[in-house]
């Protein structure tokens, strides 16, 4: 398949899949076999119990990790590994587990952070910063805000998120993946930590982003009720197999899953 | 600007015989064409309208409302926070002759639907999916519903769009027909022409203090009258700028940021979202001011705690300086005689903690400011007003299209609400009521016969349902709700609120219900203030993990015990209320809320439900006990329900002999 751009895929086909994909750490095998696929506009769930291989197999997804054996396939182009730019500059950007941002800076700066890509205007403008540089800040600025207006994080715009709760920072990490405009977001546990307020808002700005900006969404999350109400589709990891694909309502009844979130007699 | 069009535009500020506020619209597009009418802070920059850019942006609103369908005495519900578009709404509305009704948008999906069903909504403009998604399950009910209005588009694409529209449509929708062609515009002028002074306004439906929320209906020459005859008394013009950030349904807000700026032409800005108002506040730096005792307390509040963070020299030199202005601060703003050396100290305290504080508050050209709702601790108010801040009392009520009295620059107390406002007649009933005729008072609850023949007398004055007294000054002074003032076994005058404010002017505590009518003592309910008395655990290396648990701490029932004890020994100096002095109090286990139905929407208690939902507790106090085990269901949000329970504990407090008798036994 040659490589596609996102408007030549429709809602509904395939937007990335990953086959036959193996890593392993040393003797640690840590994914084996694995193969799924994430159809554009989806919200696509990975869960599994603690060590199953989900933050390894987004970290594969988003170049961080290169799989010893199996291909990624993403917008039609088939790799044998992906690399953090390469993802980043293709339109896939991702939050993570334990928040990443940059602890002095300020909310906007941190979020400004994540349109870094998109900016044009080389060394020597930006460092003048006036002129074409300045005209650039201002259309960048402008999706910024419209971001901030969307997580309702006004009120922390110029505070420096060292001094946010943690789960504001949360919603700062979505915002800085989220003005990258990108074509398929990672969340890795995007409601860990959180309370059940937090939780519902969580959801909803992760159905809002589905449906108002069509983003693809991956994510990773322990809570079954969000999963189950959230994903459109879900797969499931143990001990870096996969062991269930399917609607939530299908995989809820395997009894593999079950076996493997409360384990079997022996 | 030069002196002589300020007065020639004062001139014209009456508006002669302008009946209705979209005459007024016209007008302001006219006379401060190119001045700002309205700002509000979107995308982290303050956007602007002027007054003619703003008459052209309602035009077409309102055209396109005409389109839709909204007729002559149609009812349409405005629902959401203080939103340019959603202020644009009452007058697009009124243009066409129809009648704006303003909803409270915390309330919860059933409140709001028997507002909407009793107002007999044919539209309902709300700010986003919340509102309309409460409108959306109560459906049903609303059968004369036609149209949502909304908005914020976000999250409301994949909606059945039938009887859906954005407001941006439904200007598109009138631009076009502008476009179209010229009769548009001249239906549009010949309908506010035909508006008159006896046509329904608005109405505003109260917050439900007692029982269900009724209709208030305000014609618009009520409404235009009783913002005409105030914009004069304190000289609000053009260059005034006010922030809105108060319930767009409460008639406080309808009042200063829409009829007032109406007729005076000042600019309103509205806040980038609730989060941010006091930031926003600080930026614009309003010259017209209002807010509830409450808002003033949390200021307070907020300043004395950041305050000791700040490092040893700056809290000597703030310390210092207060103590300069409590001296001297009130004089000097009511233009008393000051000596030259509390002067120049008062001089040295403006520039380093003064102004500073108003600053940083975004109170630095407020030239008017306004308090009213609920009495105002004395120390609260002369806190403000000795750091320069002109603030005033005014008392008011949504019958009378809000000011009943107010206080008049030079002539402000902390204990009285000021003489009766200009225009406004003023009587007290026999049995203490008191009772008021003014312009803009309303004419009928809508669709309450009853309740409007309670409330008027048949010579036309409005019960007010406050019991209250005229001092010797002419202030009105507020003792109670008239209901609510009882008496113990005794024989003791009980005013539950007066004694309720007395402990409320304490910064750590943060709501109280007393009772005690008809029982052989008082006993109280507190709540703590979380963000005070939290701060204070922080210092005091008190770890807690919630509202209850900090509640239960003995340490915060003992800083409880004694602010009791104080007030009792205030209550034991005044002969009216020393009888009635505070025998046994309890914490409780939650924080009043609206949500739960304990507060109204306007933070205001309600006394009899809380009687009746705490019954154990209040048997508690009376029955000697000393500690109770209580469960409680409380509504989160979103409307899901769940259980509080706690061991509540319960204090004796020692009561002072009334100054007089004191006397008398020595």
């Amino acid at each position: 398949m040659s490589a596609r751009t996102l408007a030549d895929i429709s809602a509904g086909e395939e937007l990335l899949s990953v086959d036959d994909i193996s890593l392993s750490f040393g003797g640690v095998k840590a994914i084996q076999d694995v193969s799924f696929n994430i159809m554009k506009g989806e919200i696509r769930a990975i869960i599994g119990p603690n060590g199953a291989g989900k933050t390894s197999m987004l970290n594969v997804i988003n170049g961080f990790y290169h799989p010893q054996v199996g291909t990624i396939t993403f917008l039609g182009k088939e790799r044998r590994k992906m690399r953090p730019y390469m993802a980043a500059s293709q339109g896939i950007s991702r939050t993570f587990q334990n928040v990443a941002l940059f602890n002095g800076m300020s909310t906007l700066d941190n979020i400004m952070a994540g349109r870094t890509l998109k900016m044009n205007k080389n060394f020597f403008w930006q460092m003048l910063r006036y002129g074409p540089a300045m005209n650039e800040e201002i259309e960048h600025r402008l999706v910024v805000e419209e971001i901030i207006d969307f997580l309702e994080i006004e009120h922390i715009r110029k505070t420096p998120v060292s001094q946010l709760p943690y789960g504001l920072k949360k919603r700062v990490e979505l915002g800085r993946a989220l003005v990258a405009e990108p074509t398929l977001l990672l969340l890795d546990e995007p409601m860990a930590g959180m309370n059940l307020e937090e939780k519902e808002d969580m959801s909803r700005f992760i159905i809002d982003v589905n449906q108002q900006f069509g983003t693809t969404i991956a994510l990773i999350e322990h809570d079954m009720g969000v999963v189950m109400d959230l994903a459109d589709r879900v797969v499931v990891l143990d001990y870096g197999r996969k062991i269930s694909d399917g609607e939530p309502a299908q995989v809820q009844a395997d009894q593999n899953v079950i076996d493997a979130y409360l384990g079997v007699a022996h | 600007m030069s002196k002589d069009k300020v007065n020639k535009v004062g001139g014209v500020k009456t508006g002669g015989d302008l009946t209705s506020f979209p005459q007024y619209l016209l007008l302001n597009a006219k006379r401060f064409a190119n001045r700002p009418a309205m700002r509000h802070k979107d995308h982290g920059i303050w956007q602007s309208w002027t007054w003619s850019q703003m008459c052209d942006e309602i035009r077409a609103y309102s055209l396109g409302l005409e389109k839709l369908g909204l007729k002559r005495g149609d009812k349409i519900a405005i629902i959401g926070a203080n939103r340019p578009k959603l202020y644009w709404t009452f007058s697009a509305a009124q243009a066409l002759g129809a009648v704006p009704v303003p909803v409270y948008a915390d309330s919860v999906a059933e409140e709001m639907a028997y507002v909407l069903e009793h107002a007999e909504v044919q539209f309902a403009v709300c700010q986003d999916q919340e509102q309309v998604d409460k409108i959306l399950s109560n459906s049903e009910n609303l059968p004369s519903l036609k149209k949502i209005i909304y908005d914020e588009t976000r999250g409301l694409t994949d909606y059945d769009h039938s009887s859906m529209h954005s407001i941006d449509d439904v200007q598109e929708l009138g631009r076009r027909m502008l476009a179209d062609s010229t009769d548009a515009q001249k239906g549009w002028l010949k309908s506010i022409g035909e508006g008159k002074g006896d046509d329904l306004a608005v109405i505003l439906y109260t917050s439900g203090t007692t029982g269900r929320p009724k209709g208030v209906m305000l014609r618009n020459r009520d409404c235009v009258n009783a913002a005409v005859s105030t914009v004069k008394f304190d000289g609000l013009n053009e260059n005034d700028i006010a922030l809105a950030y108060l319930p767009l349904a409460w008639v406080g807000d309808h009042y200063l940021s829409y009829a007032q700026g109406m007729v005076a032409g000042y600019c309103l800005a509205c806040p980038e979202s609730p989060d941010t108002v006091s930031q926003d506040l600080r930026e614009i730096g309003p010259t017209f001011y209002f807010a509830p005792p409450r808002v003033f307390e949390n200021l307070l509040t907020s300043v004395m705690l950041r305050m000791e963070d700040a490092s040893a020299f700056k809290q000597r030199m703030f310390h210092y300086f207060l103590k300069v202005s409590e001296r001297c601060g009130e004089d000097i703003l009511n233009g008393k005689p000051v000596g030259l050396v509390d002067r120049i100290l008062y001089g040295i305290g403006s520039i380093l903690v003064y102004g500073p504080i108003r600053n940083v508050l975004g109170f630095s050209r407020v030239r008017i400011a306004y308090t009213a709702g609920e009495a105002i601790g004395p120390d609260l108010f002369s806190f403000f007003r000795s750091l320069g801040i002109n603030l005033k009392q005014l008392y008011g009520q949504t019958e009378a299209f809000l000011y009943v009295t107010c206080q008049a620059n030079g002539q402000v107390r902390a204990d009285a609400v000021g003489a009766a406002a200009p225009d406004v007649d003023i009587r007290i009933s026999d049995s203490g009521e008191v009772l008021f005729r003014s312009p803009g008072m309303f004419f009928s609850y809508f669709k309450d016969e009853e309740k409007t023949k309670e409330t008027i007398t048949s010579d036309g004055y409005i019960k007010t349902g406050d019991a209250g007294f005229v001092d010797v000054d002419g202030q009105l002074k507020i003792i109670d709700r008239a209901k609510d003032v009882g008496k113990l076994i005794n024989g003791a005058m009980f005013a539950p609120k007066y004694i309720e404010n007395k402990l409320k002017f304490f910064p750590n505590i943060k709501e109280v219900v007393a009772f005690g009518d008809g029982r052989e003592c008082c006993g109280i309910f507190l709540n703590i203030d979380l963000a005070a008395v939290g701060n204070w655990a922080e210092r005091n290396n008190i770890s807690y993990a919630s509202y209850q648990e900090l509640a239960s701490h003995p340490q915060v029932y003992k800083m409880m015990e004694e602010h009791v004890e104080q007030v009792n020994r205030d209550l034991a100096g005044e002969k009216m209320m020393a009888g009635s002095q505070i025998s046994r109090f309890l914490v409780l286990h939650k924080e009043l809320d609206a949500d739960d139905g304990e507060l109204t929407r306007t933070q205001k208690v309600r006394r009899n439900f809380i009687a009746e939902r705490y019954e154990p507790l209040i048997e508690a106090l009376y029955d000697g006990s000393t500690e109770k085990f209580v469960e409680t269901e409380v509504i989160f949000e979103d409307g899901r329900k769940g259980n509080i329970s706690a061991t509540v504990q319960v204090r004796d407090v020692k009561t002072f002999p009334a100054a007089a008798m004191k006397e008398a036994a020595e």
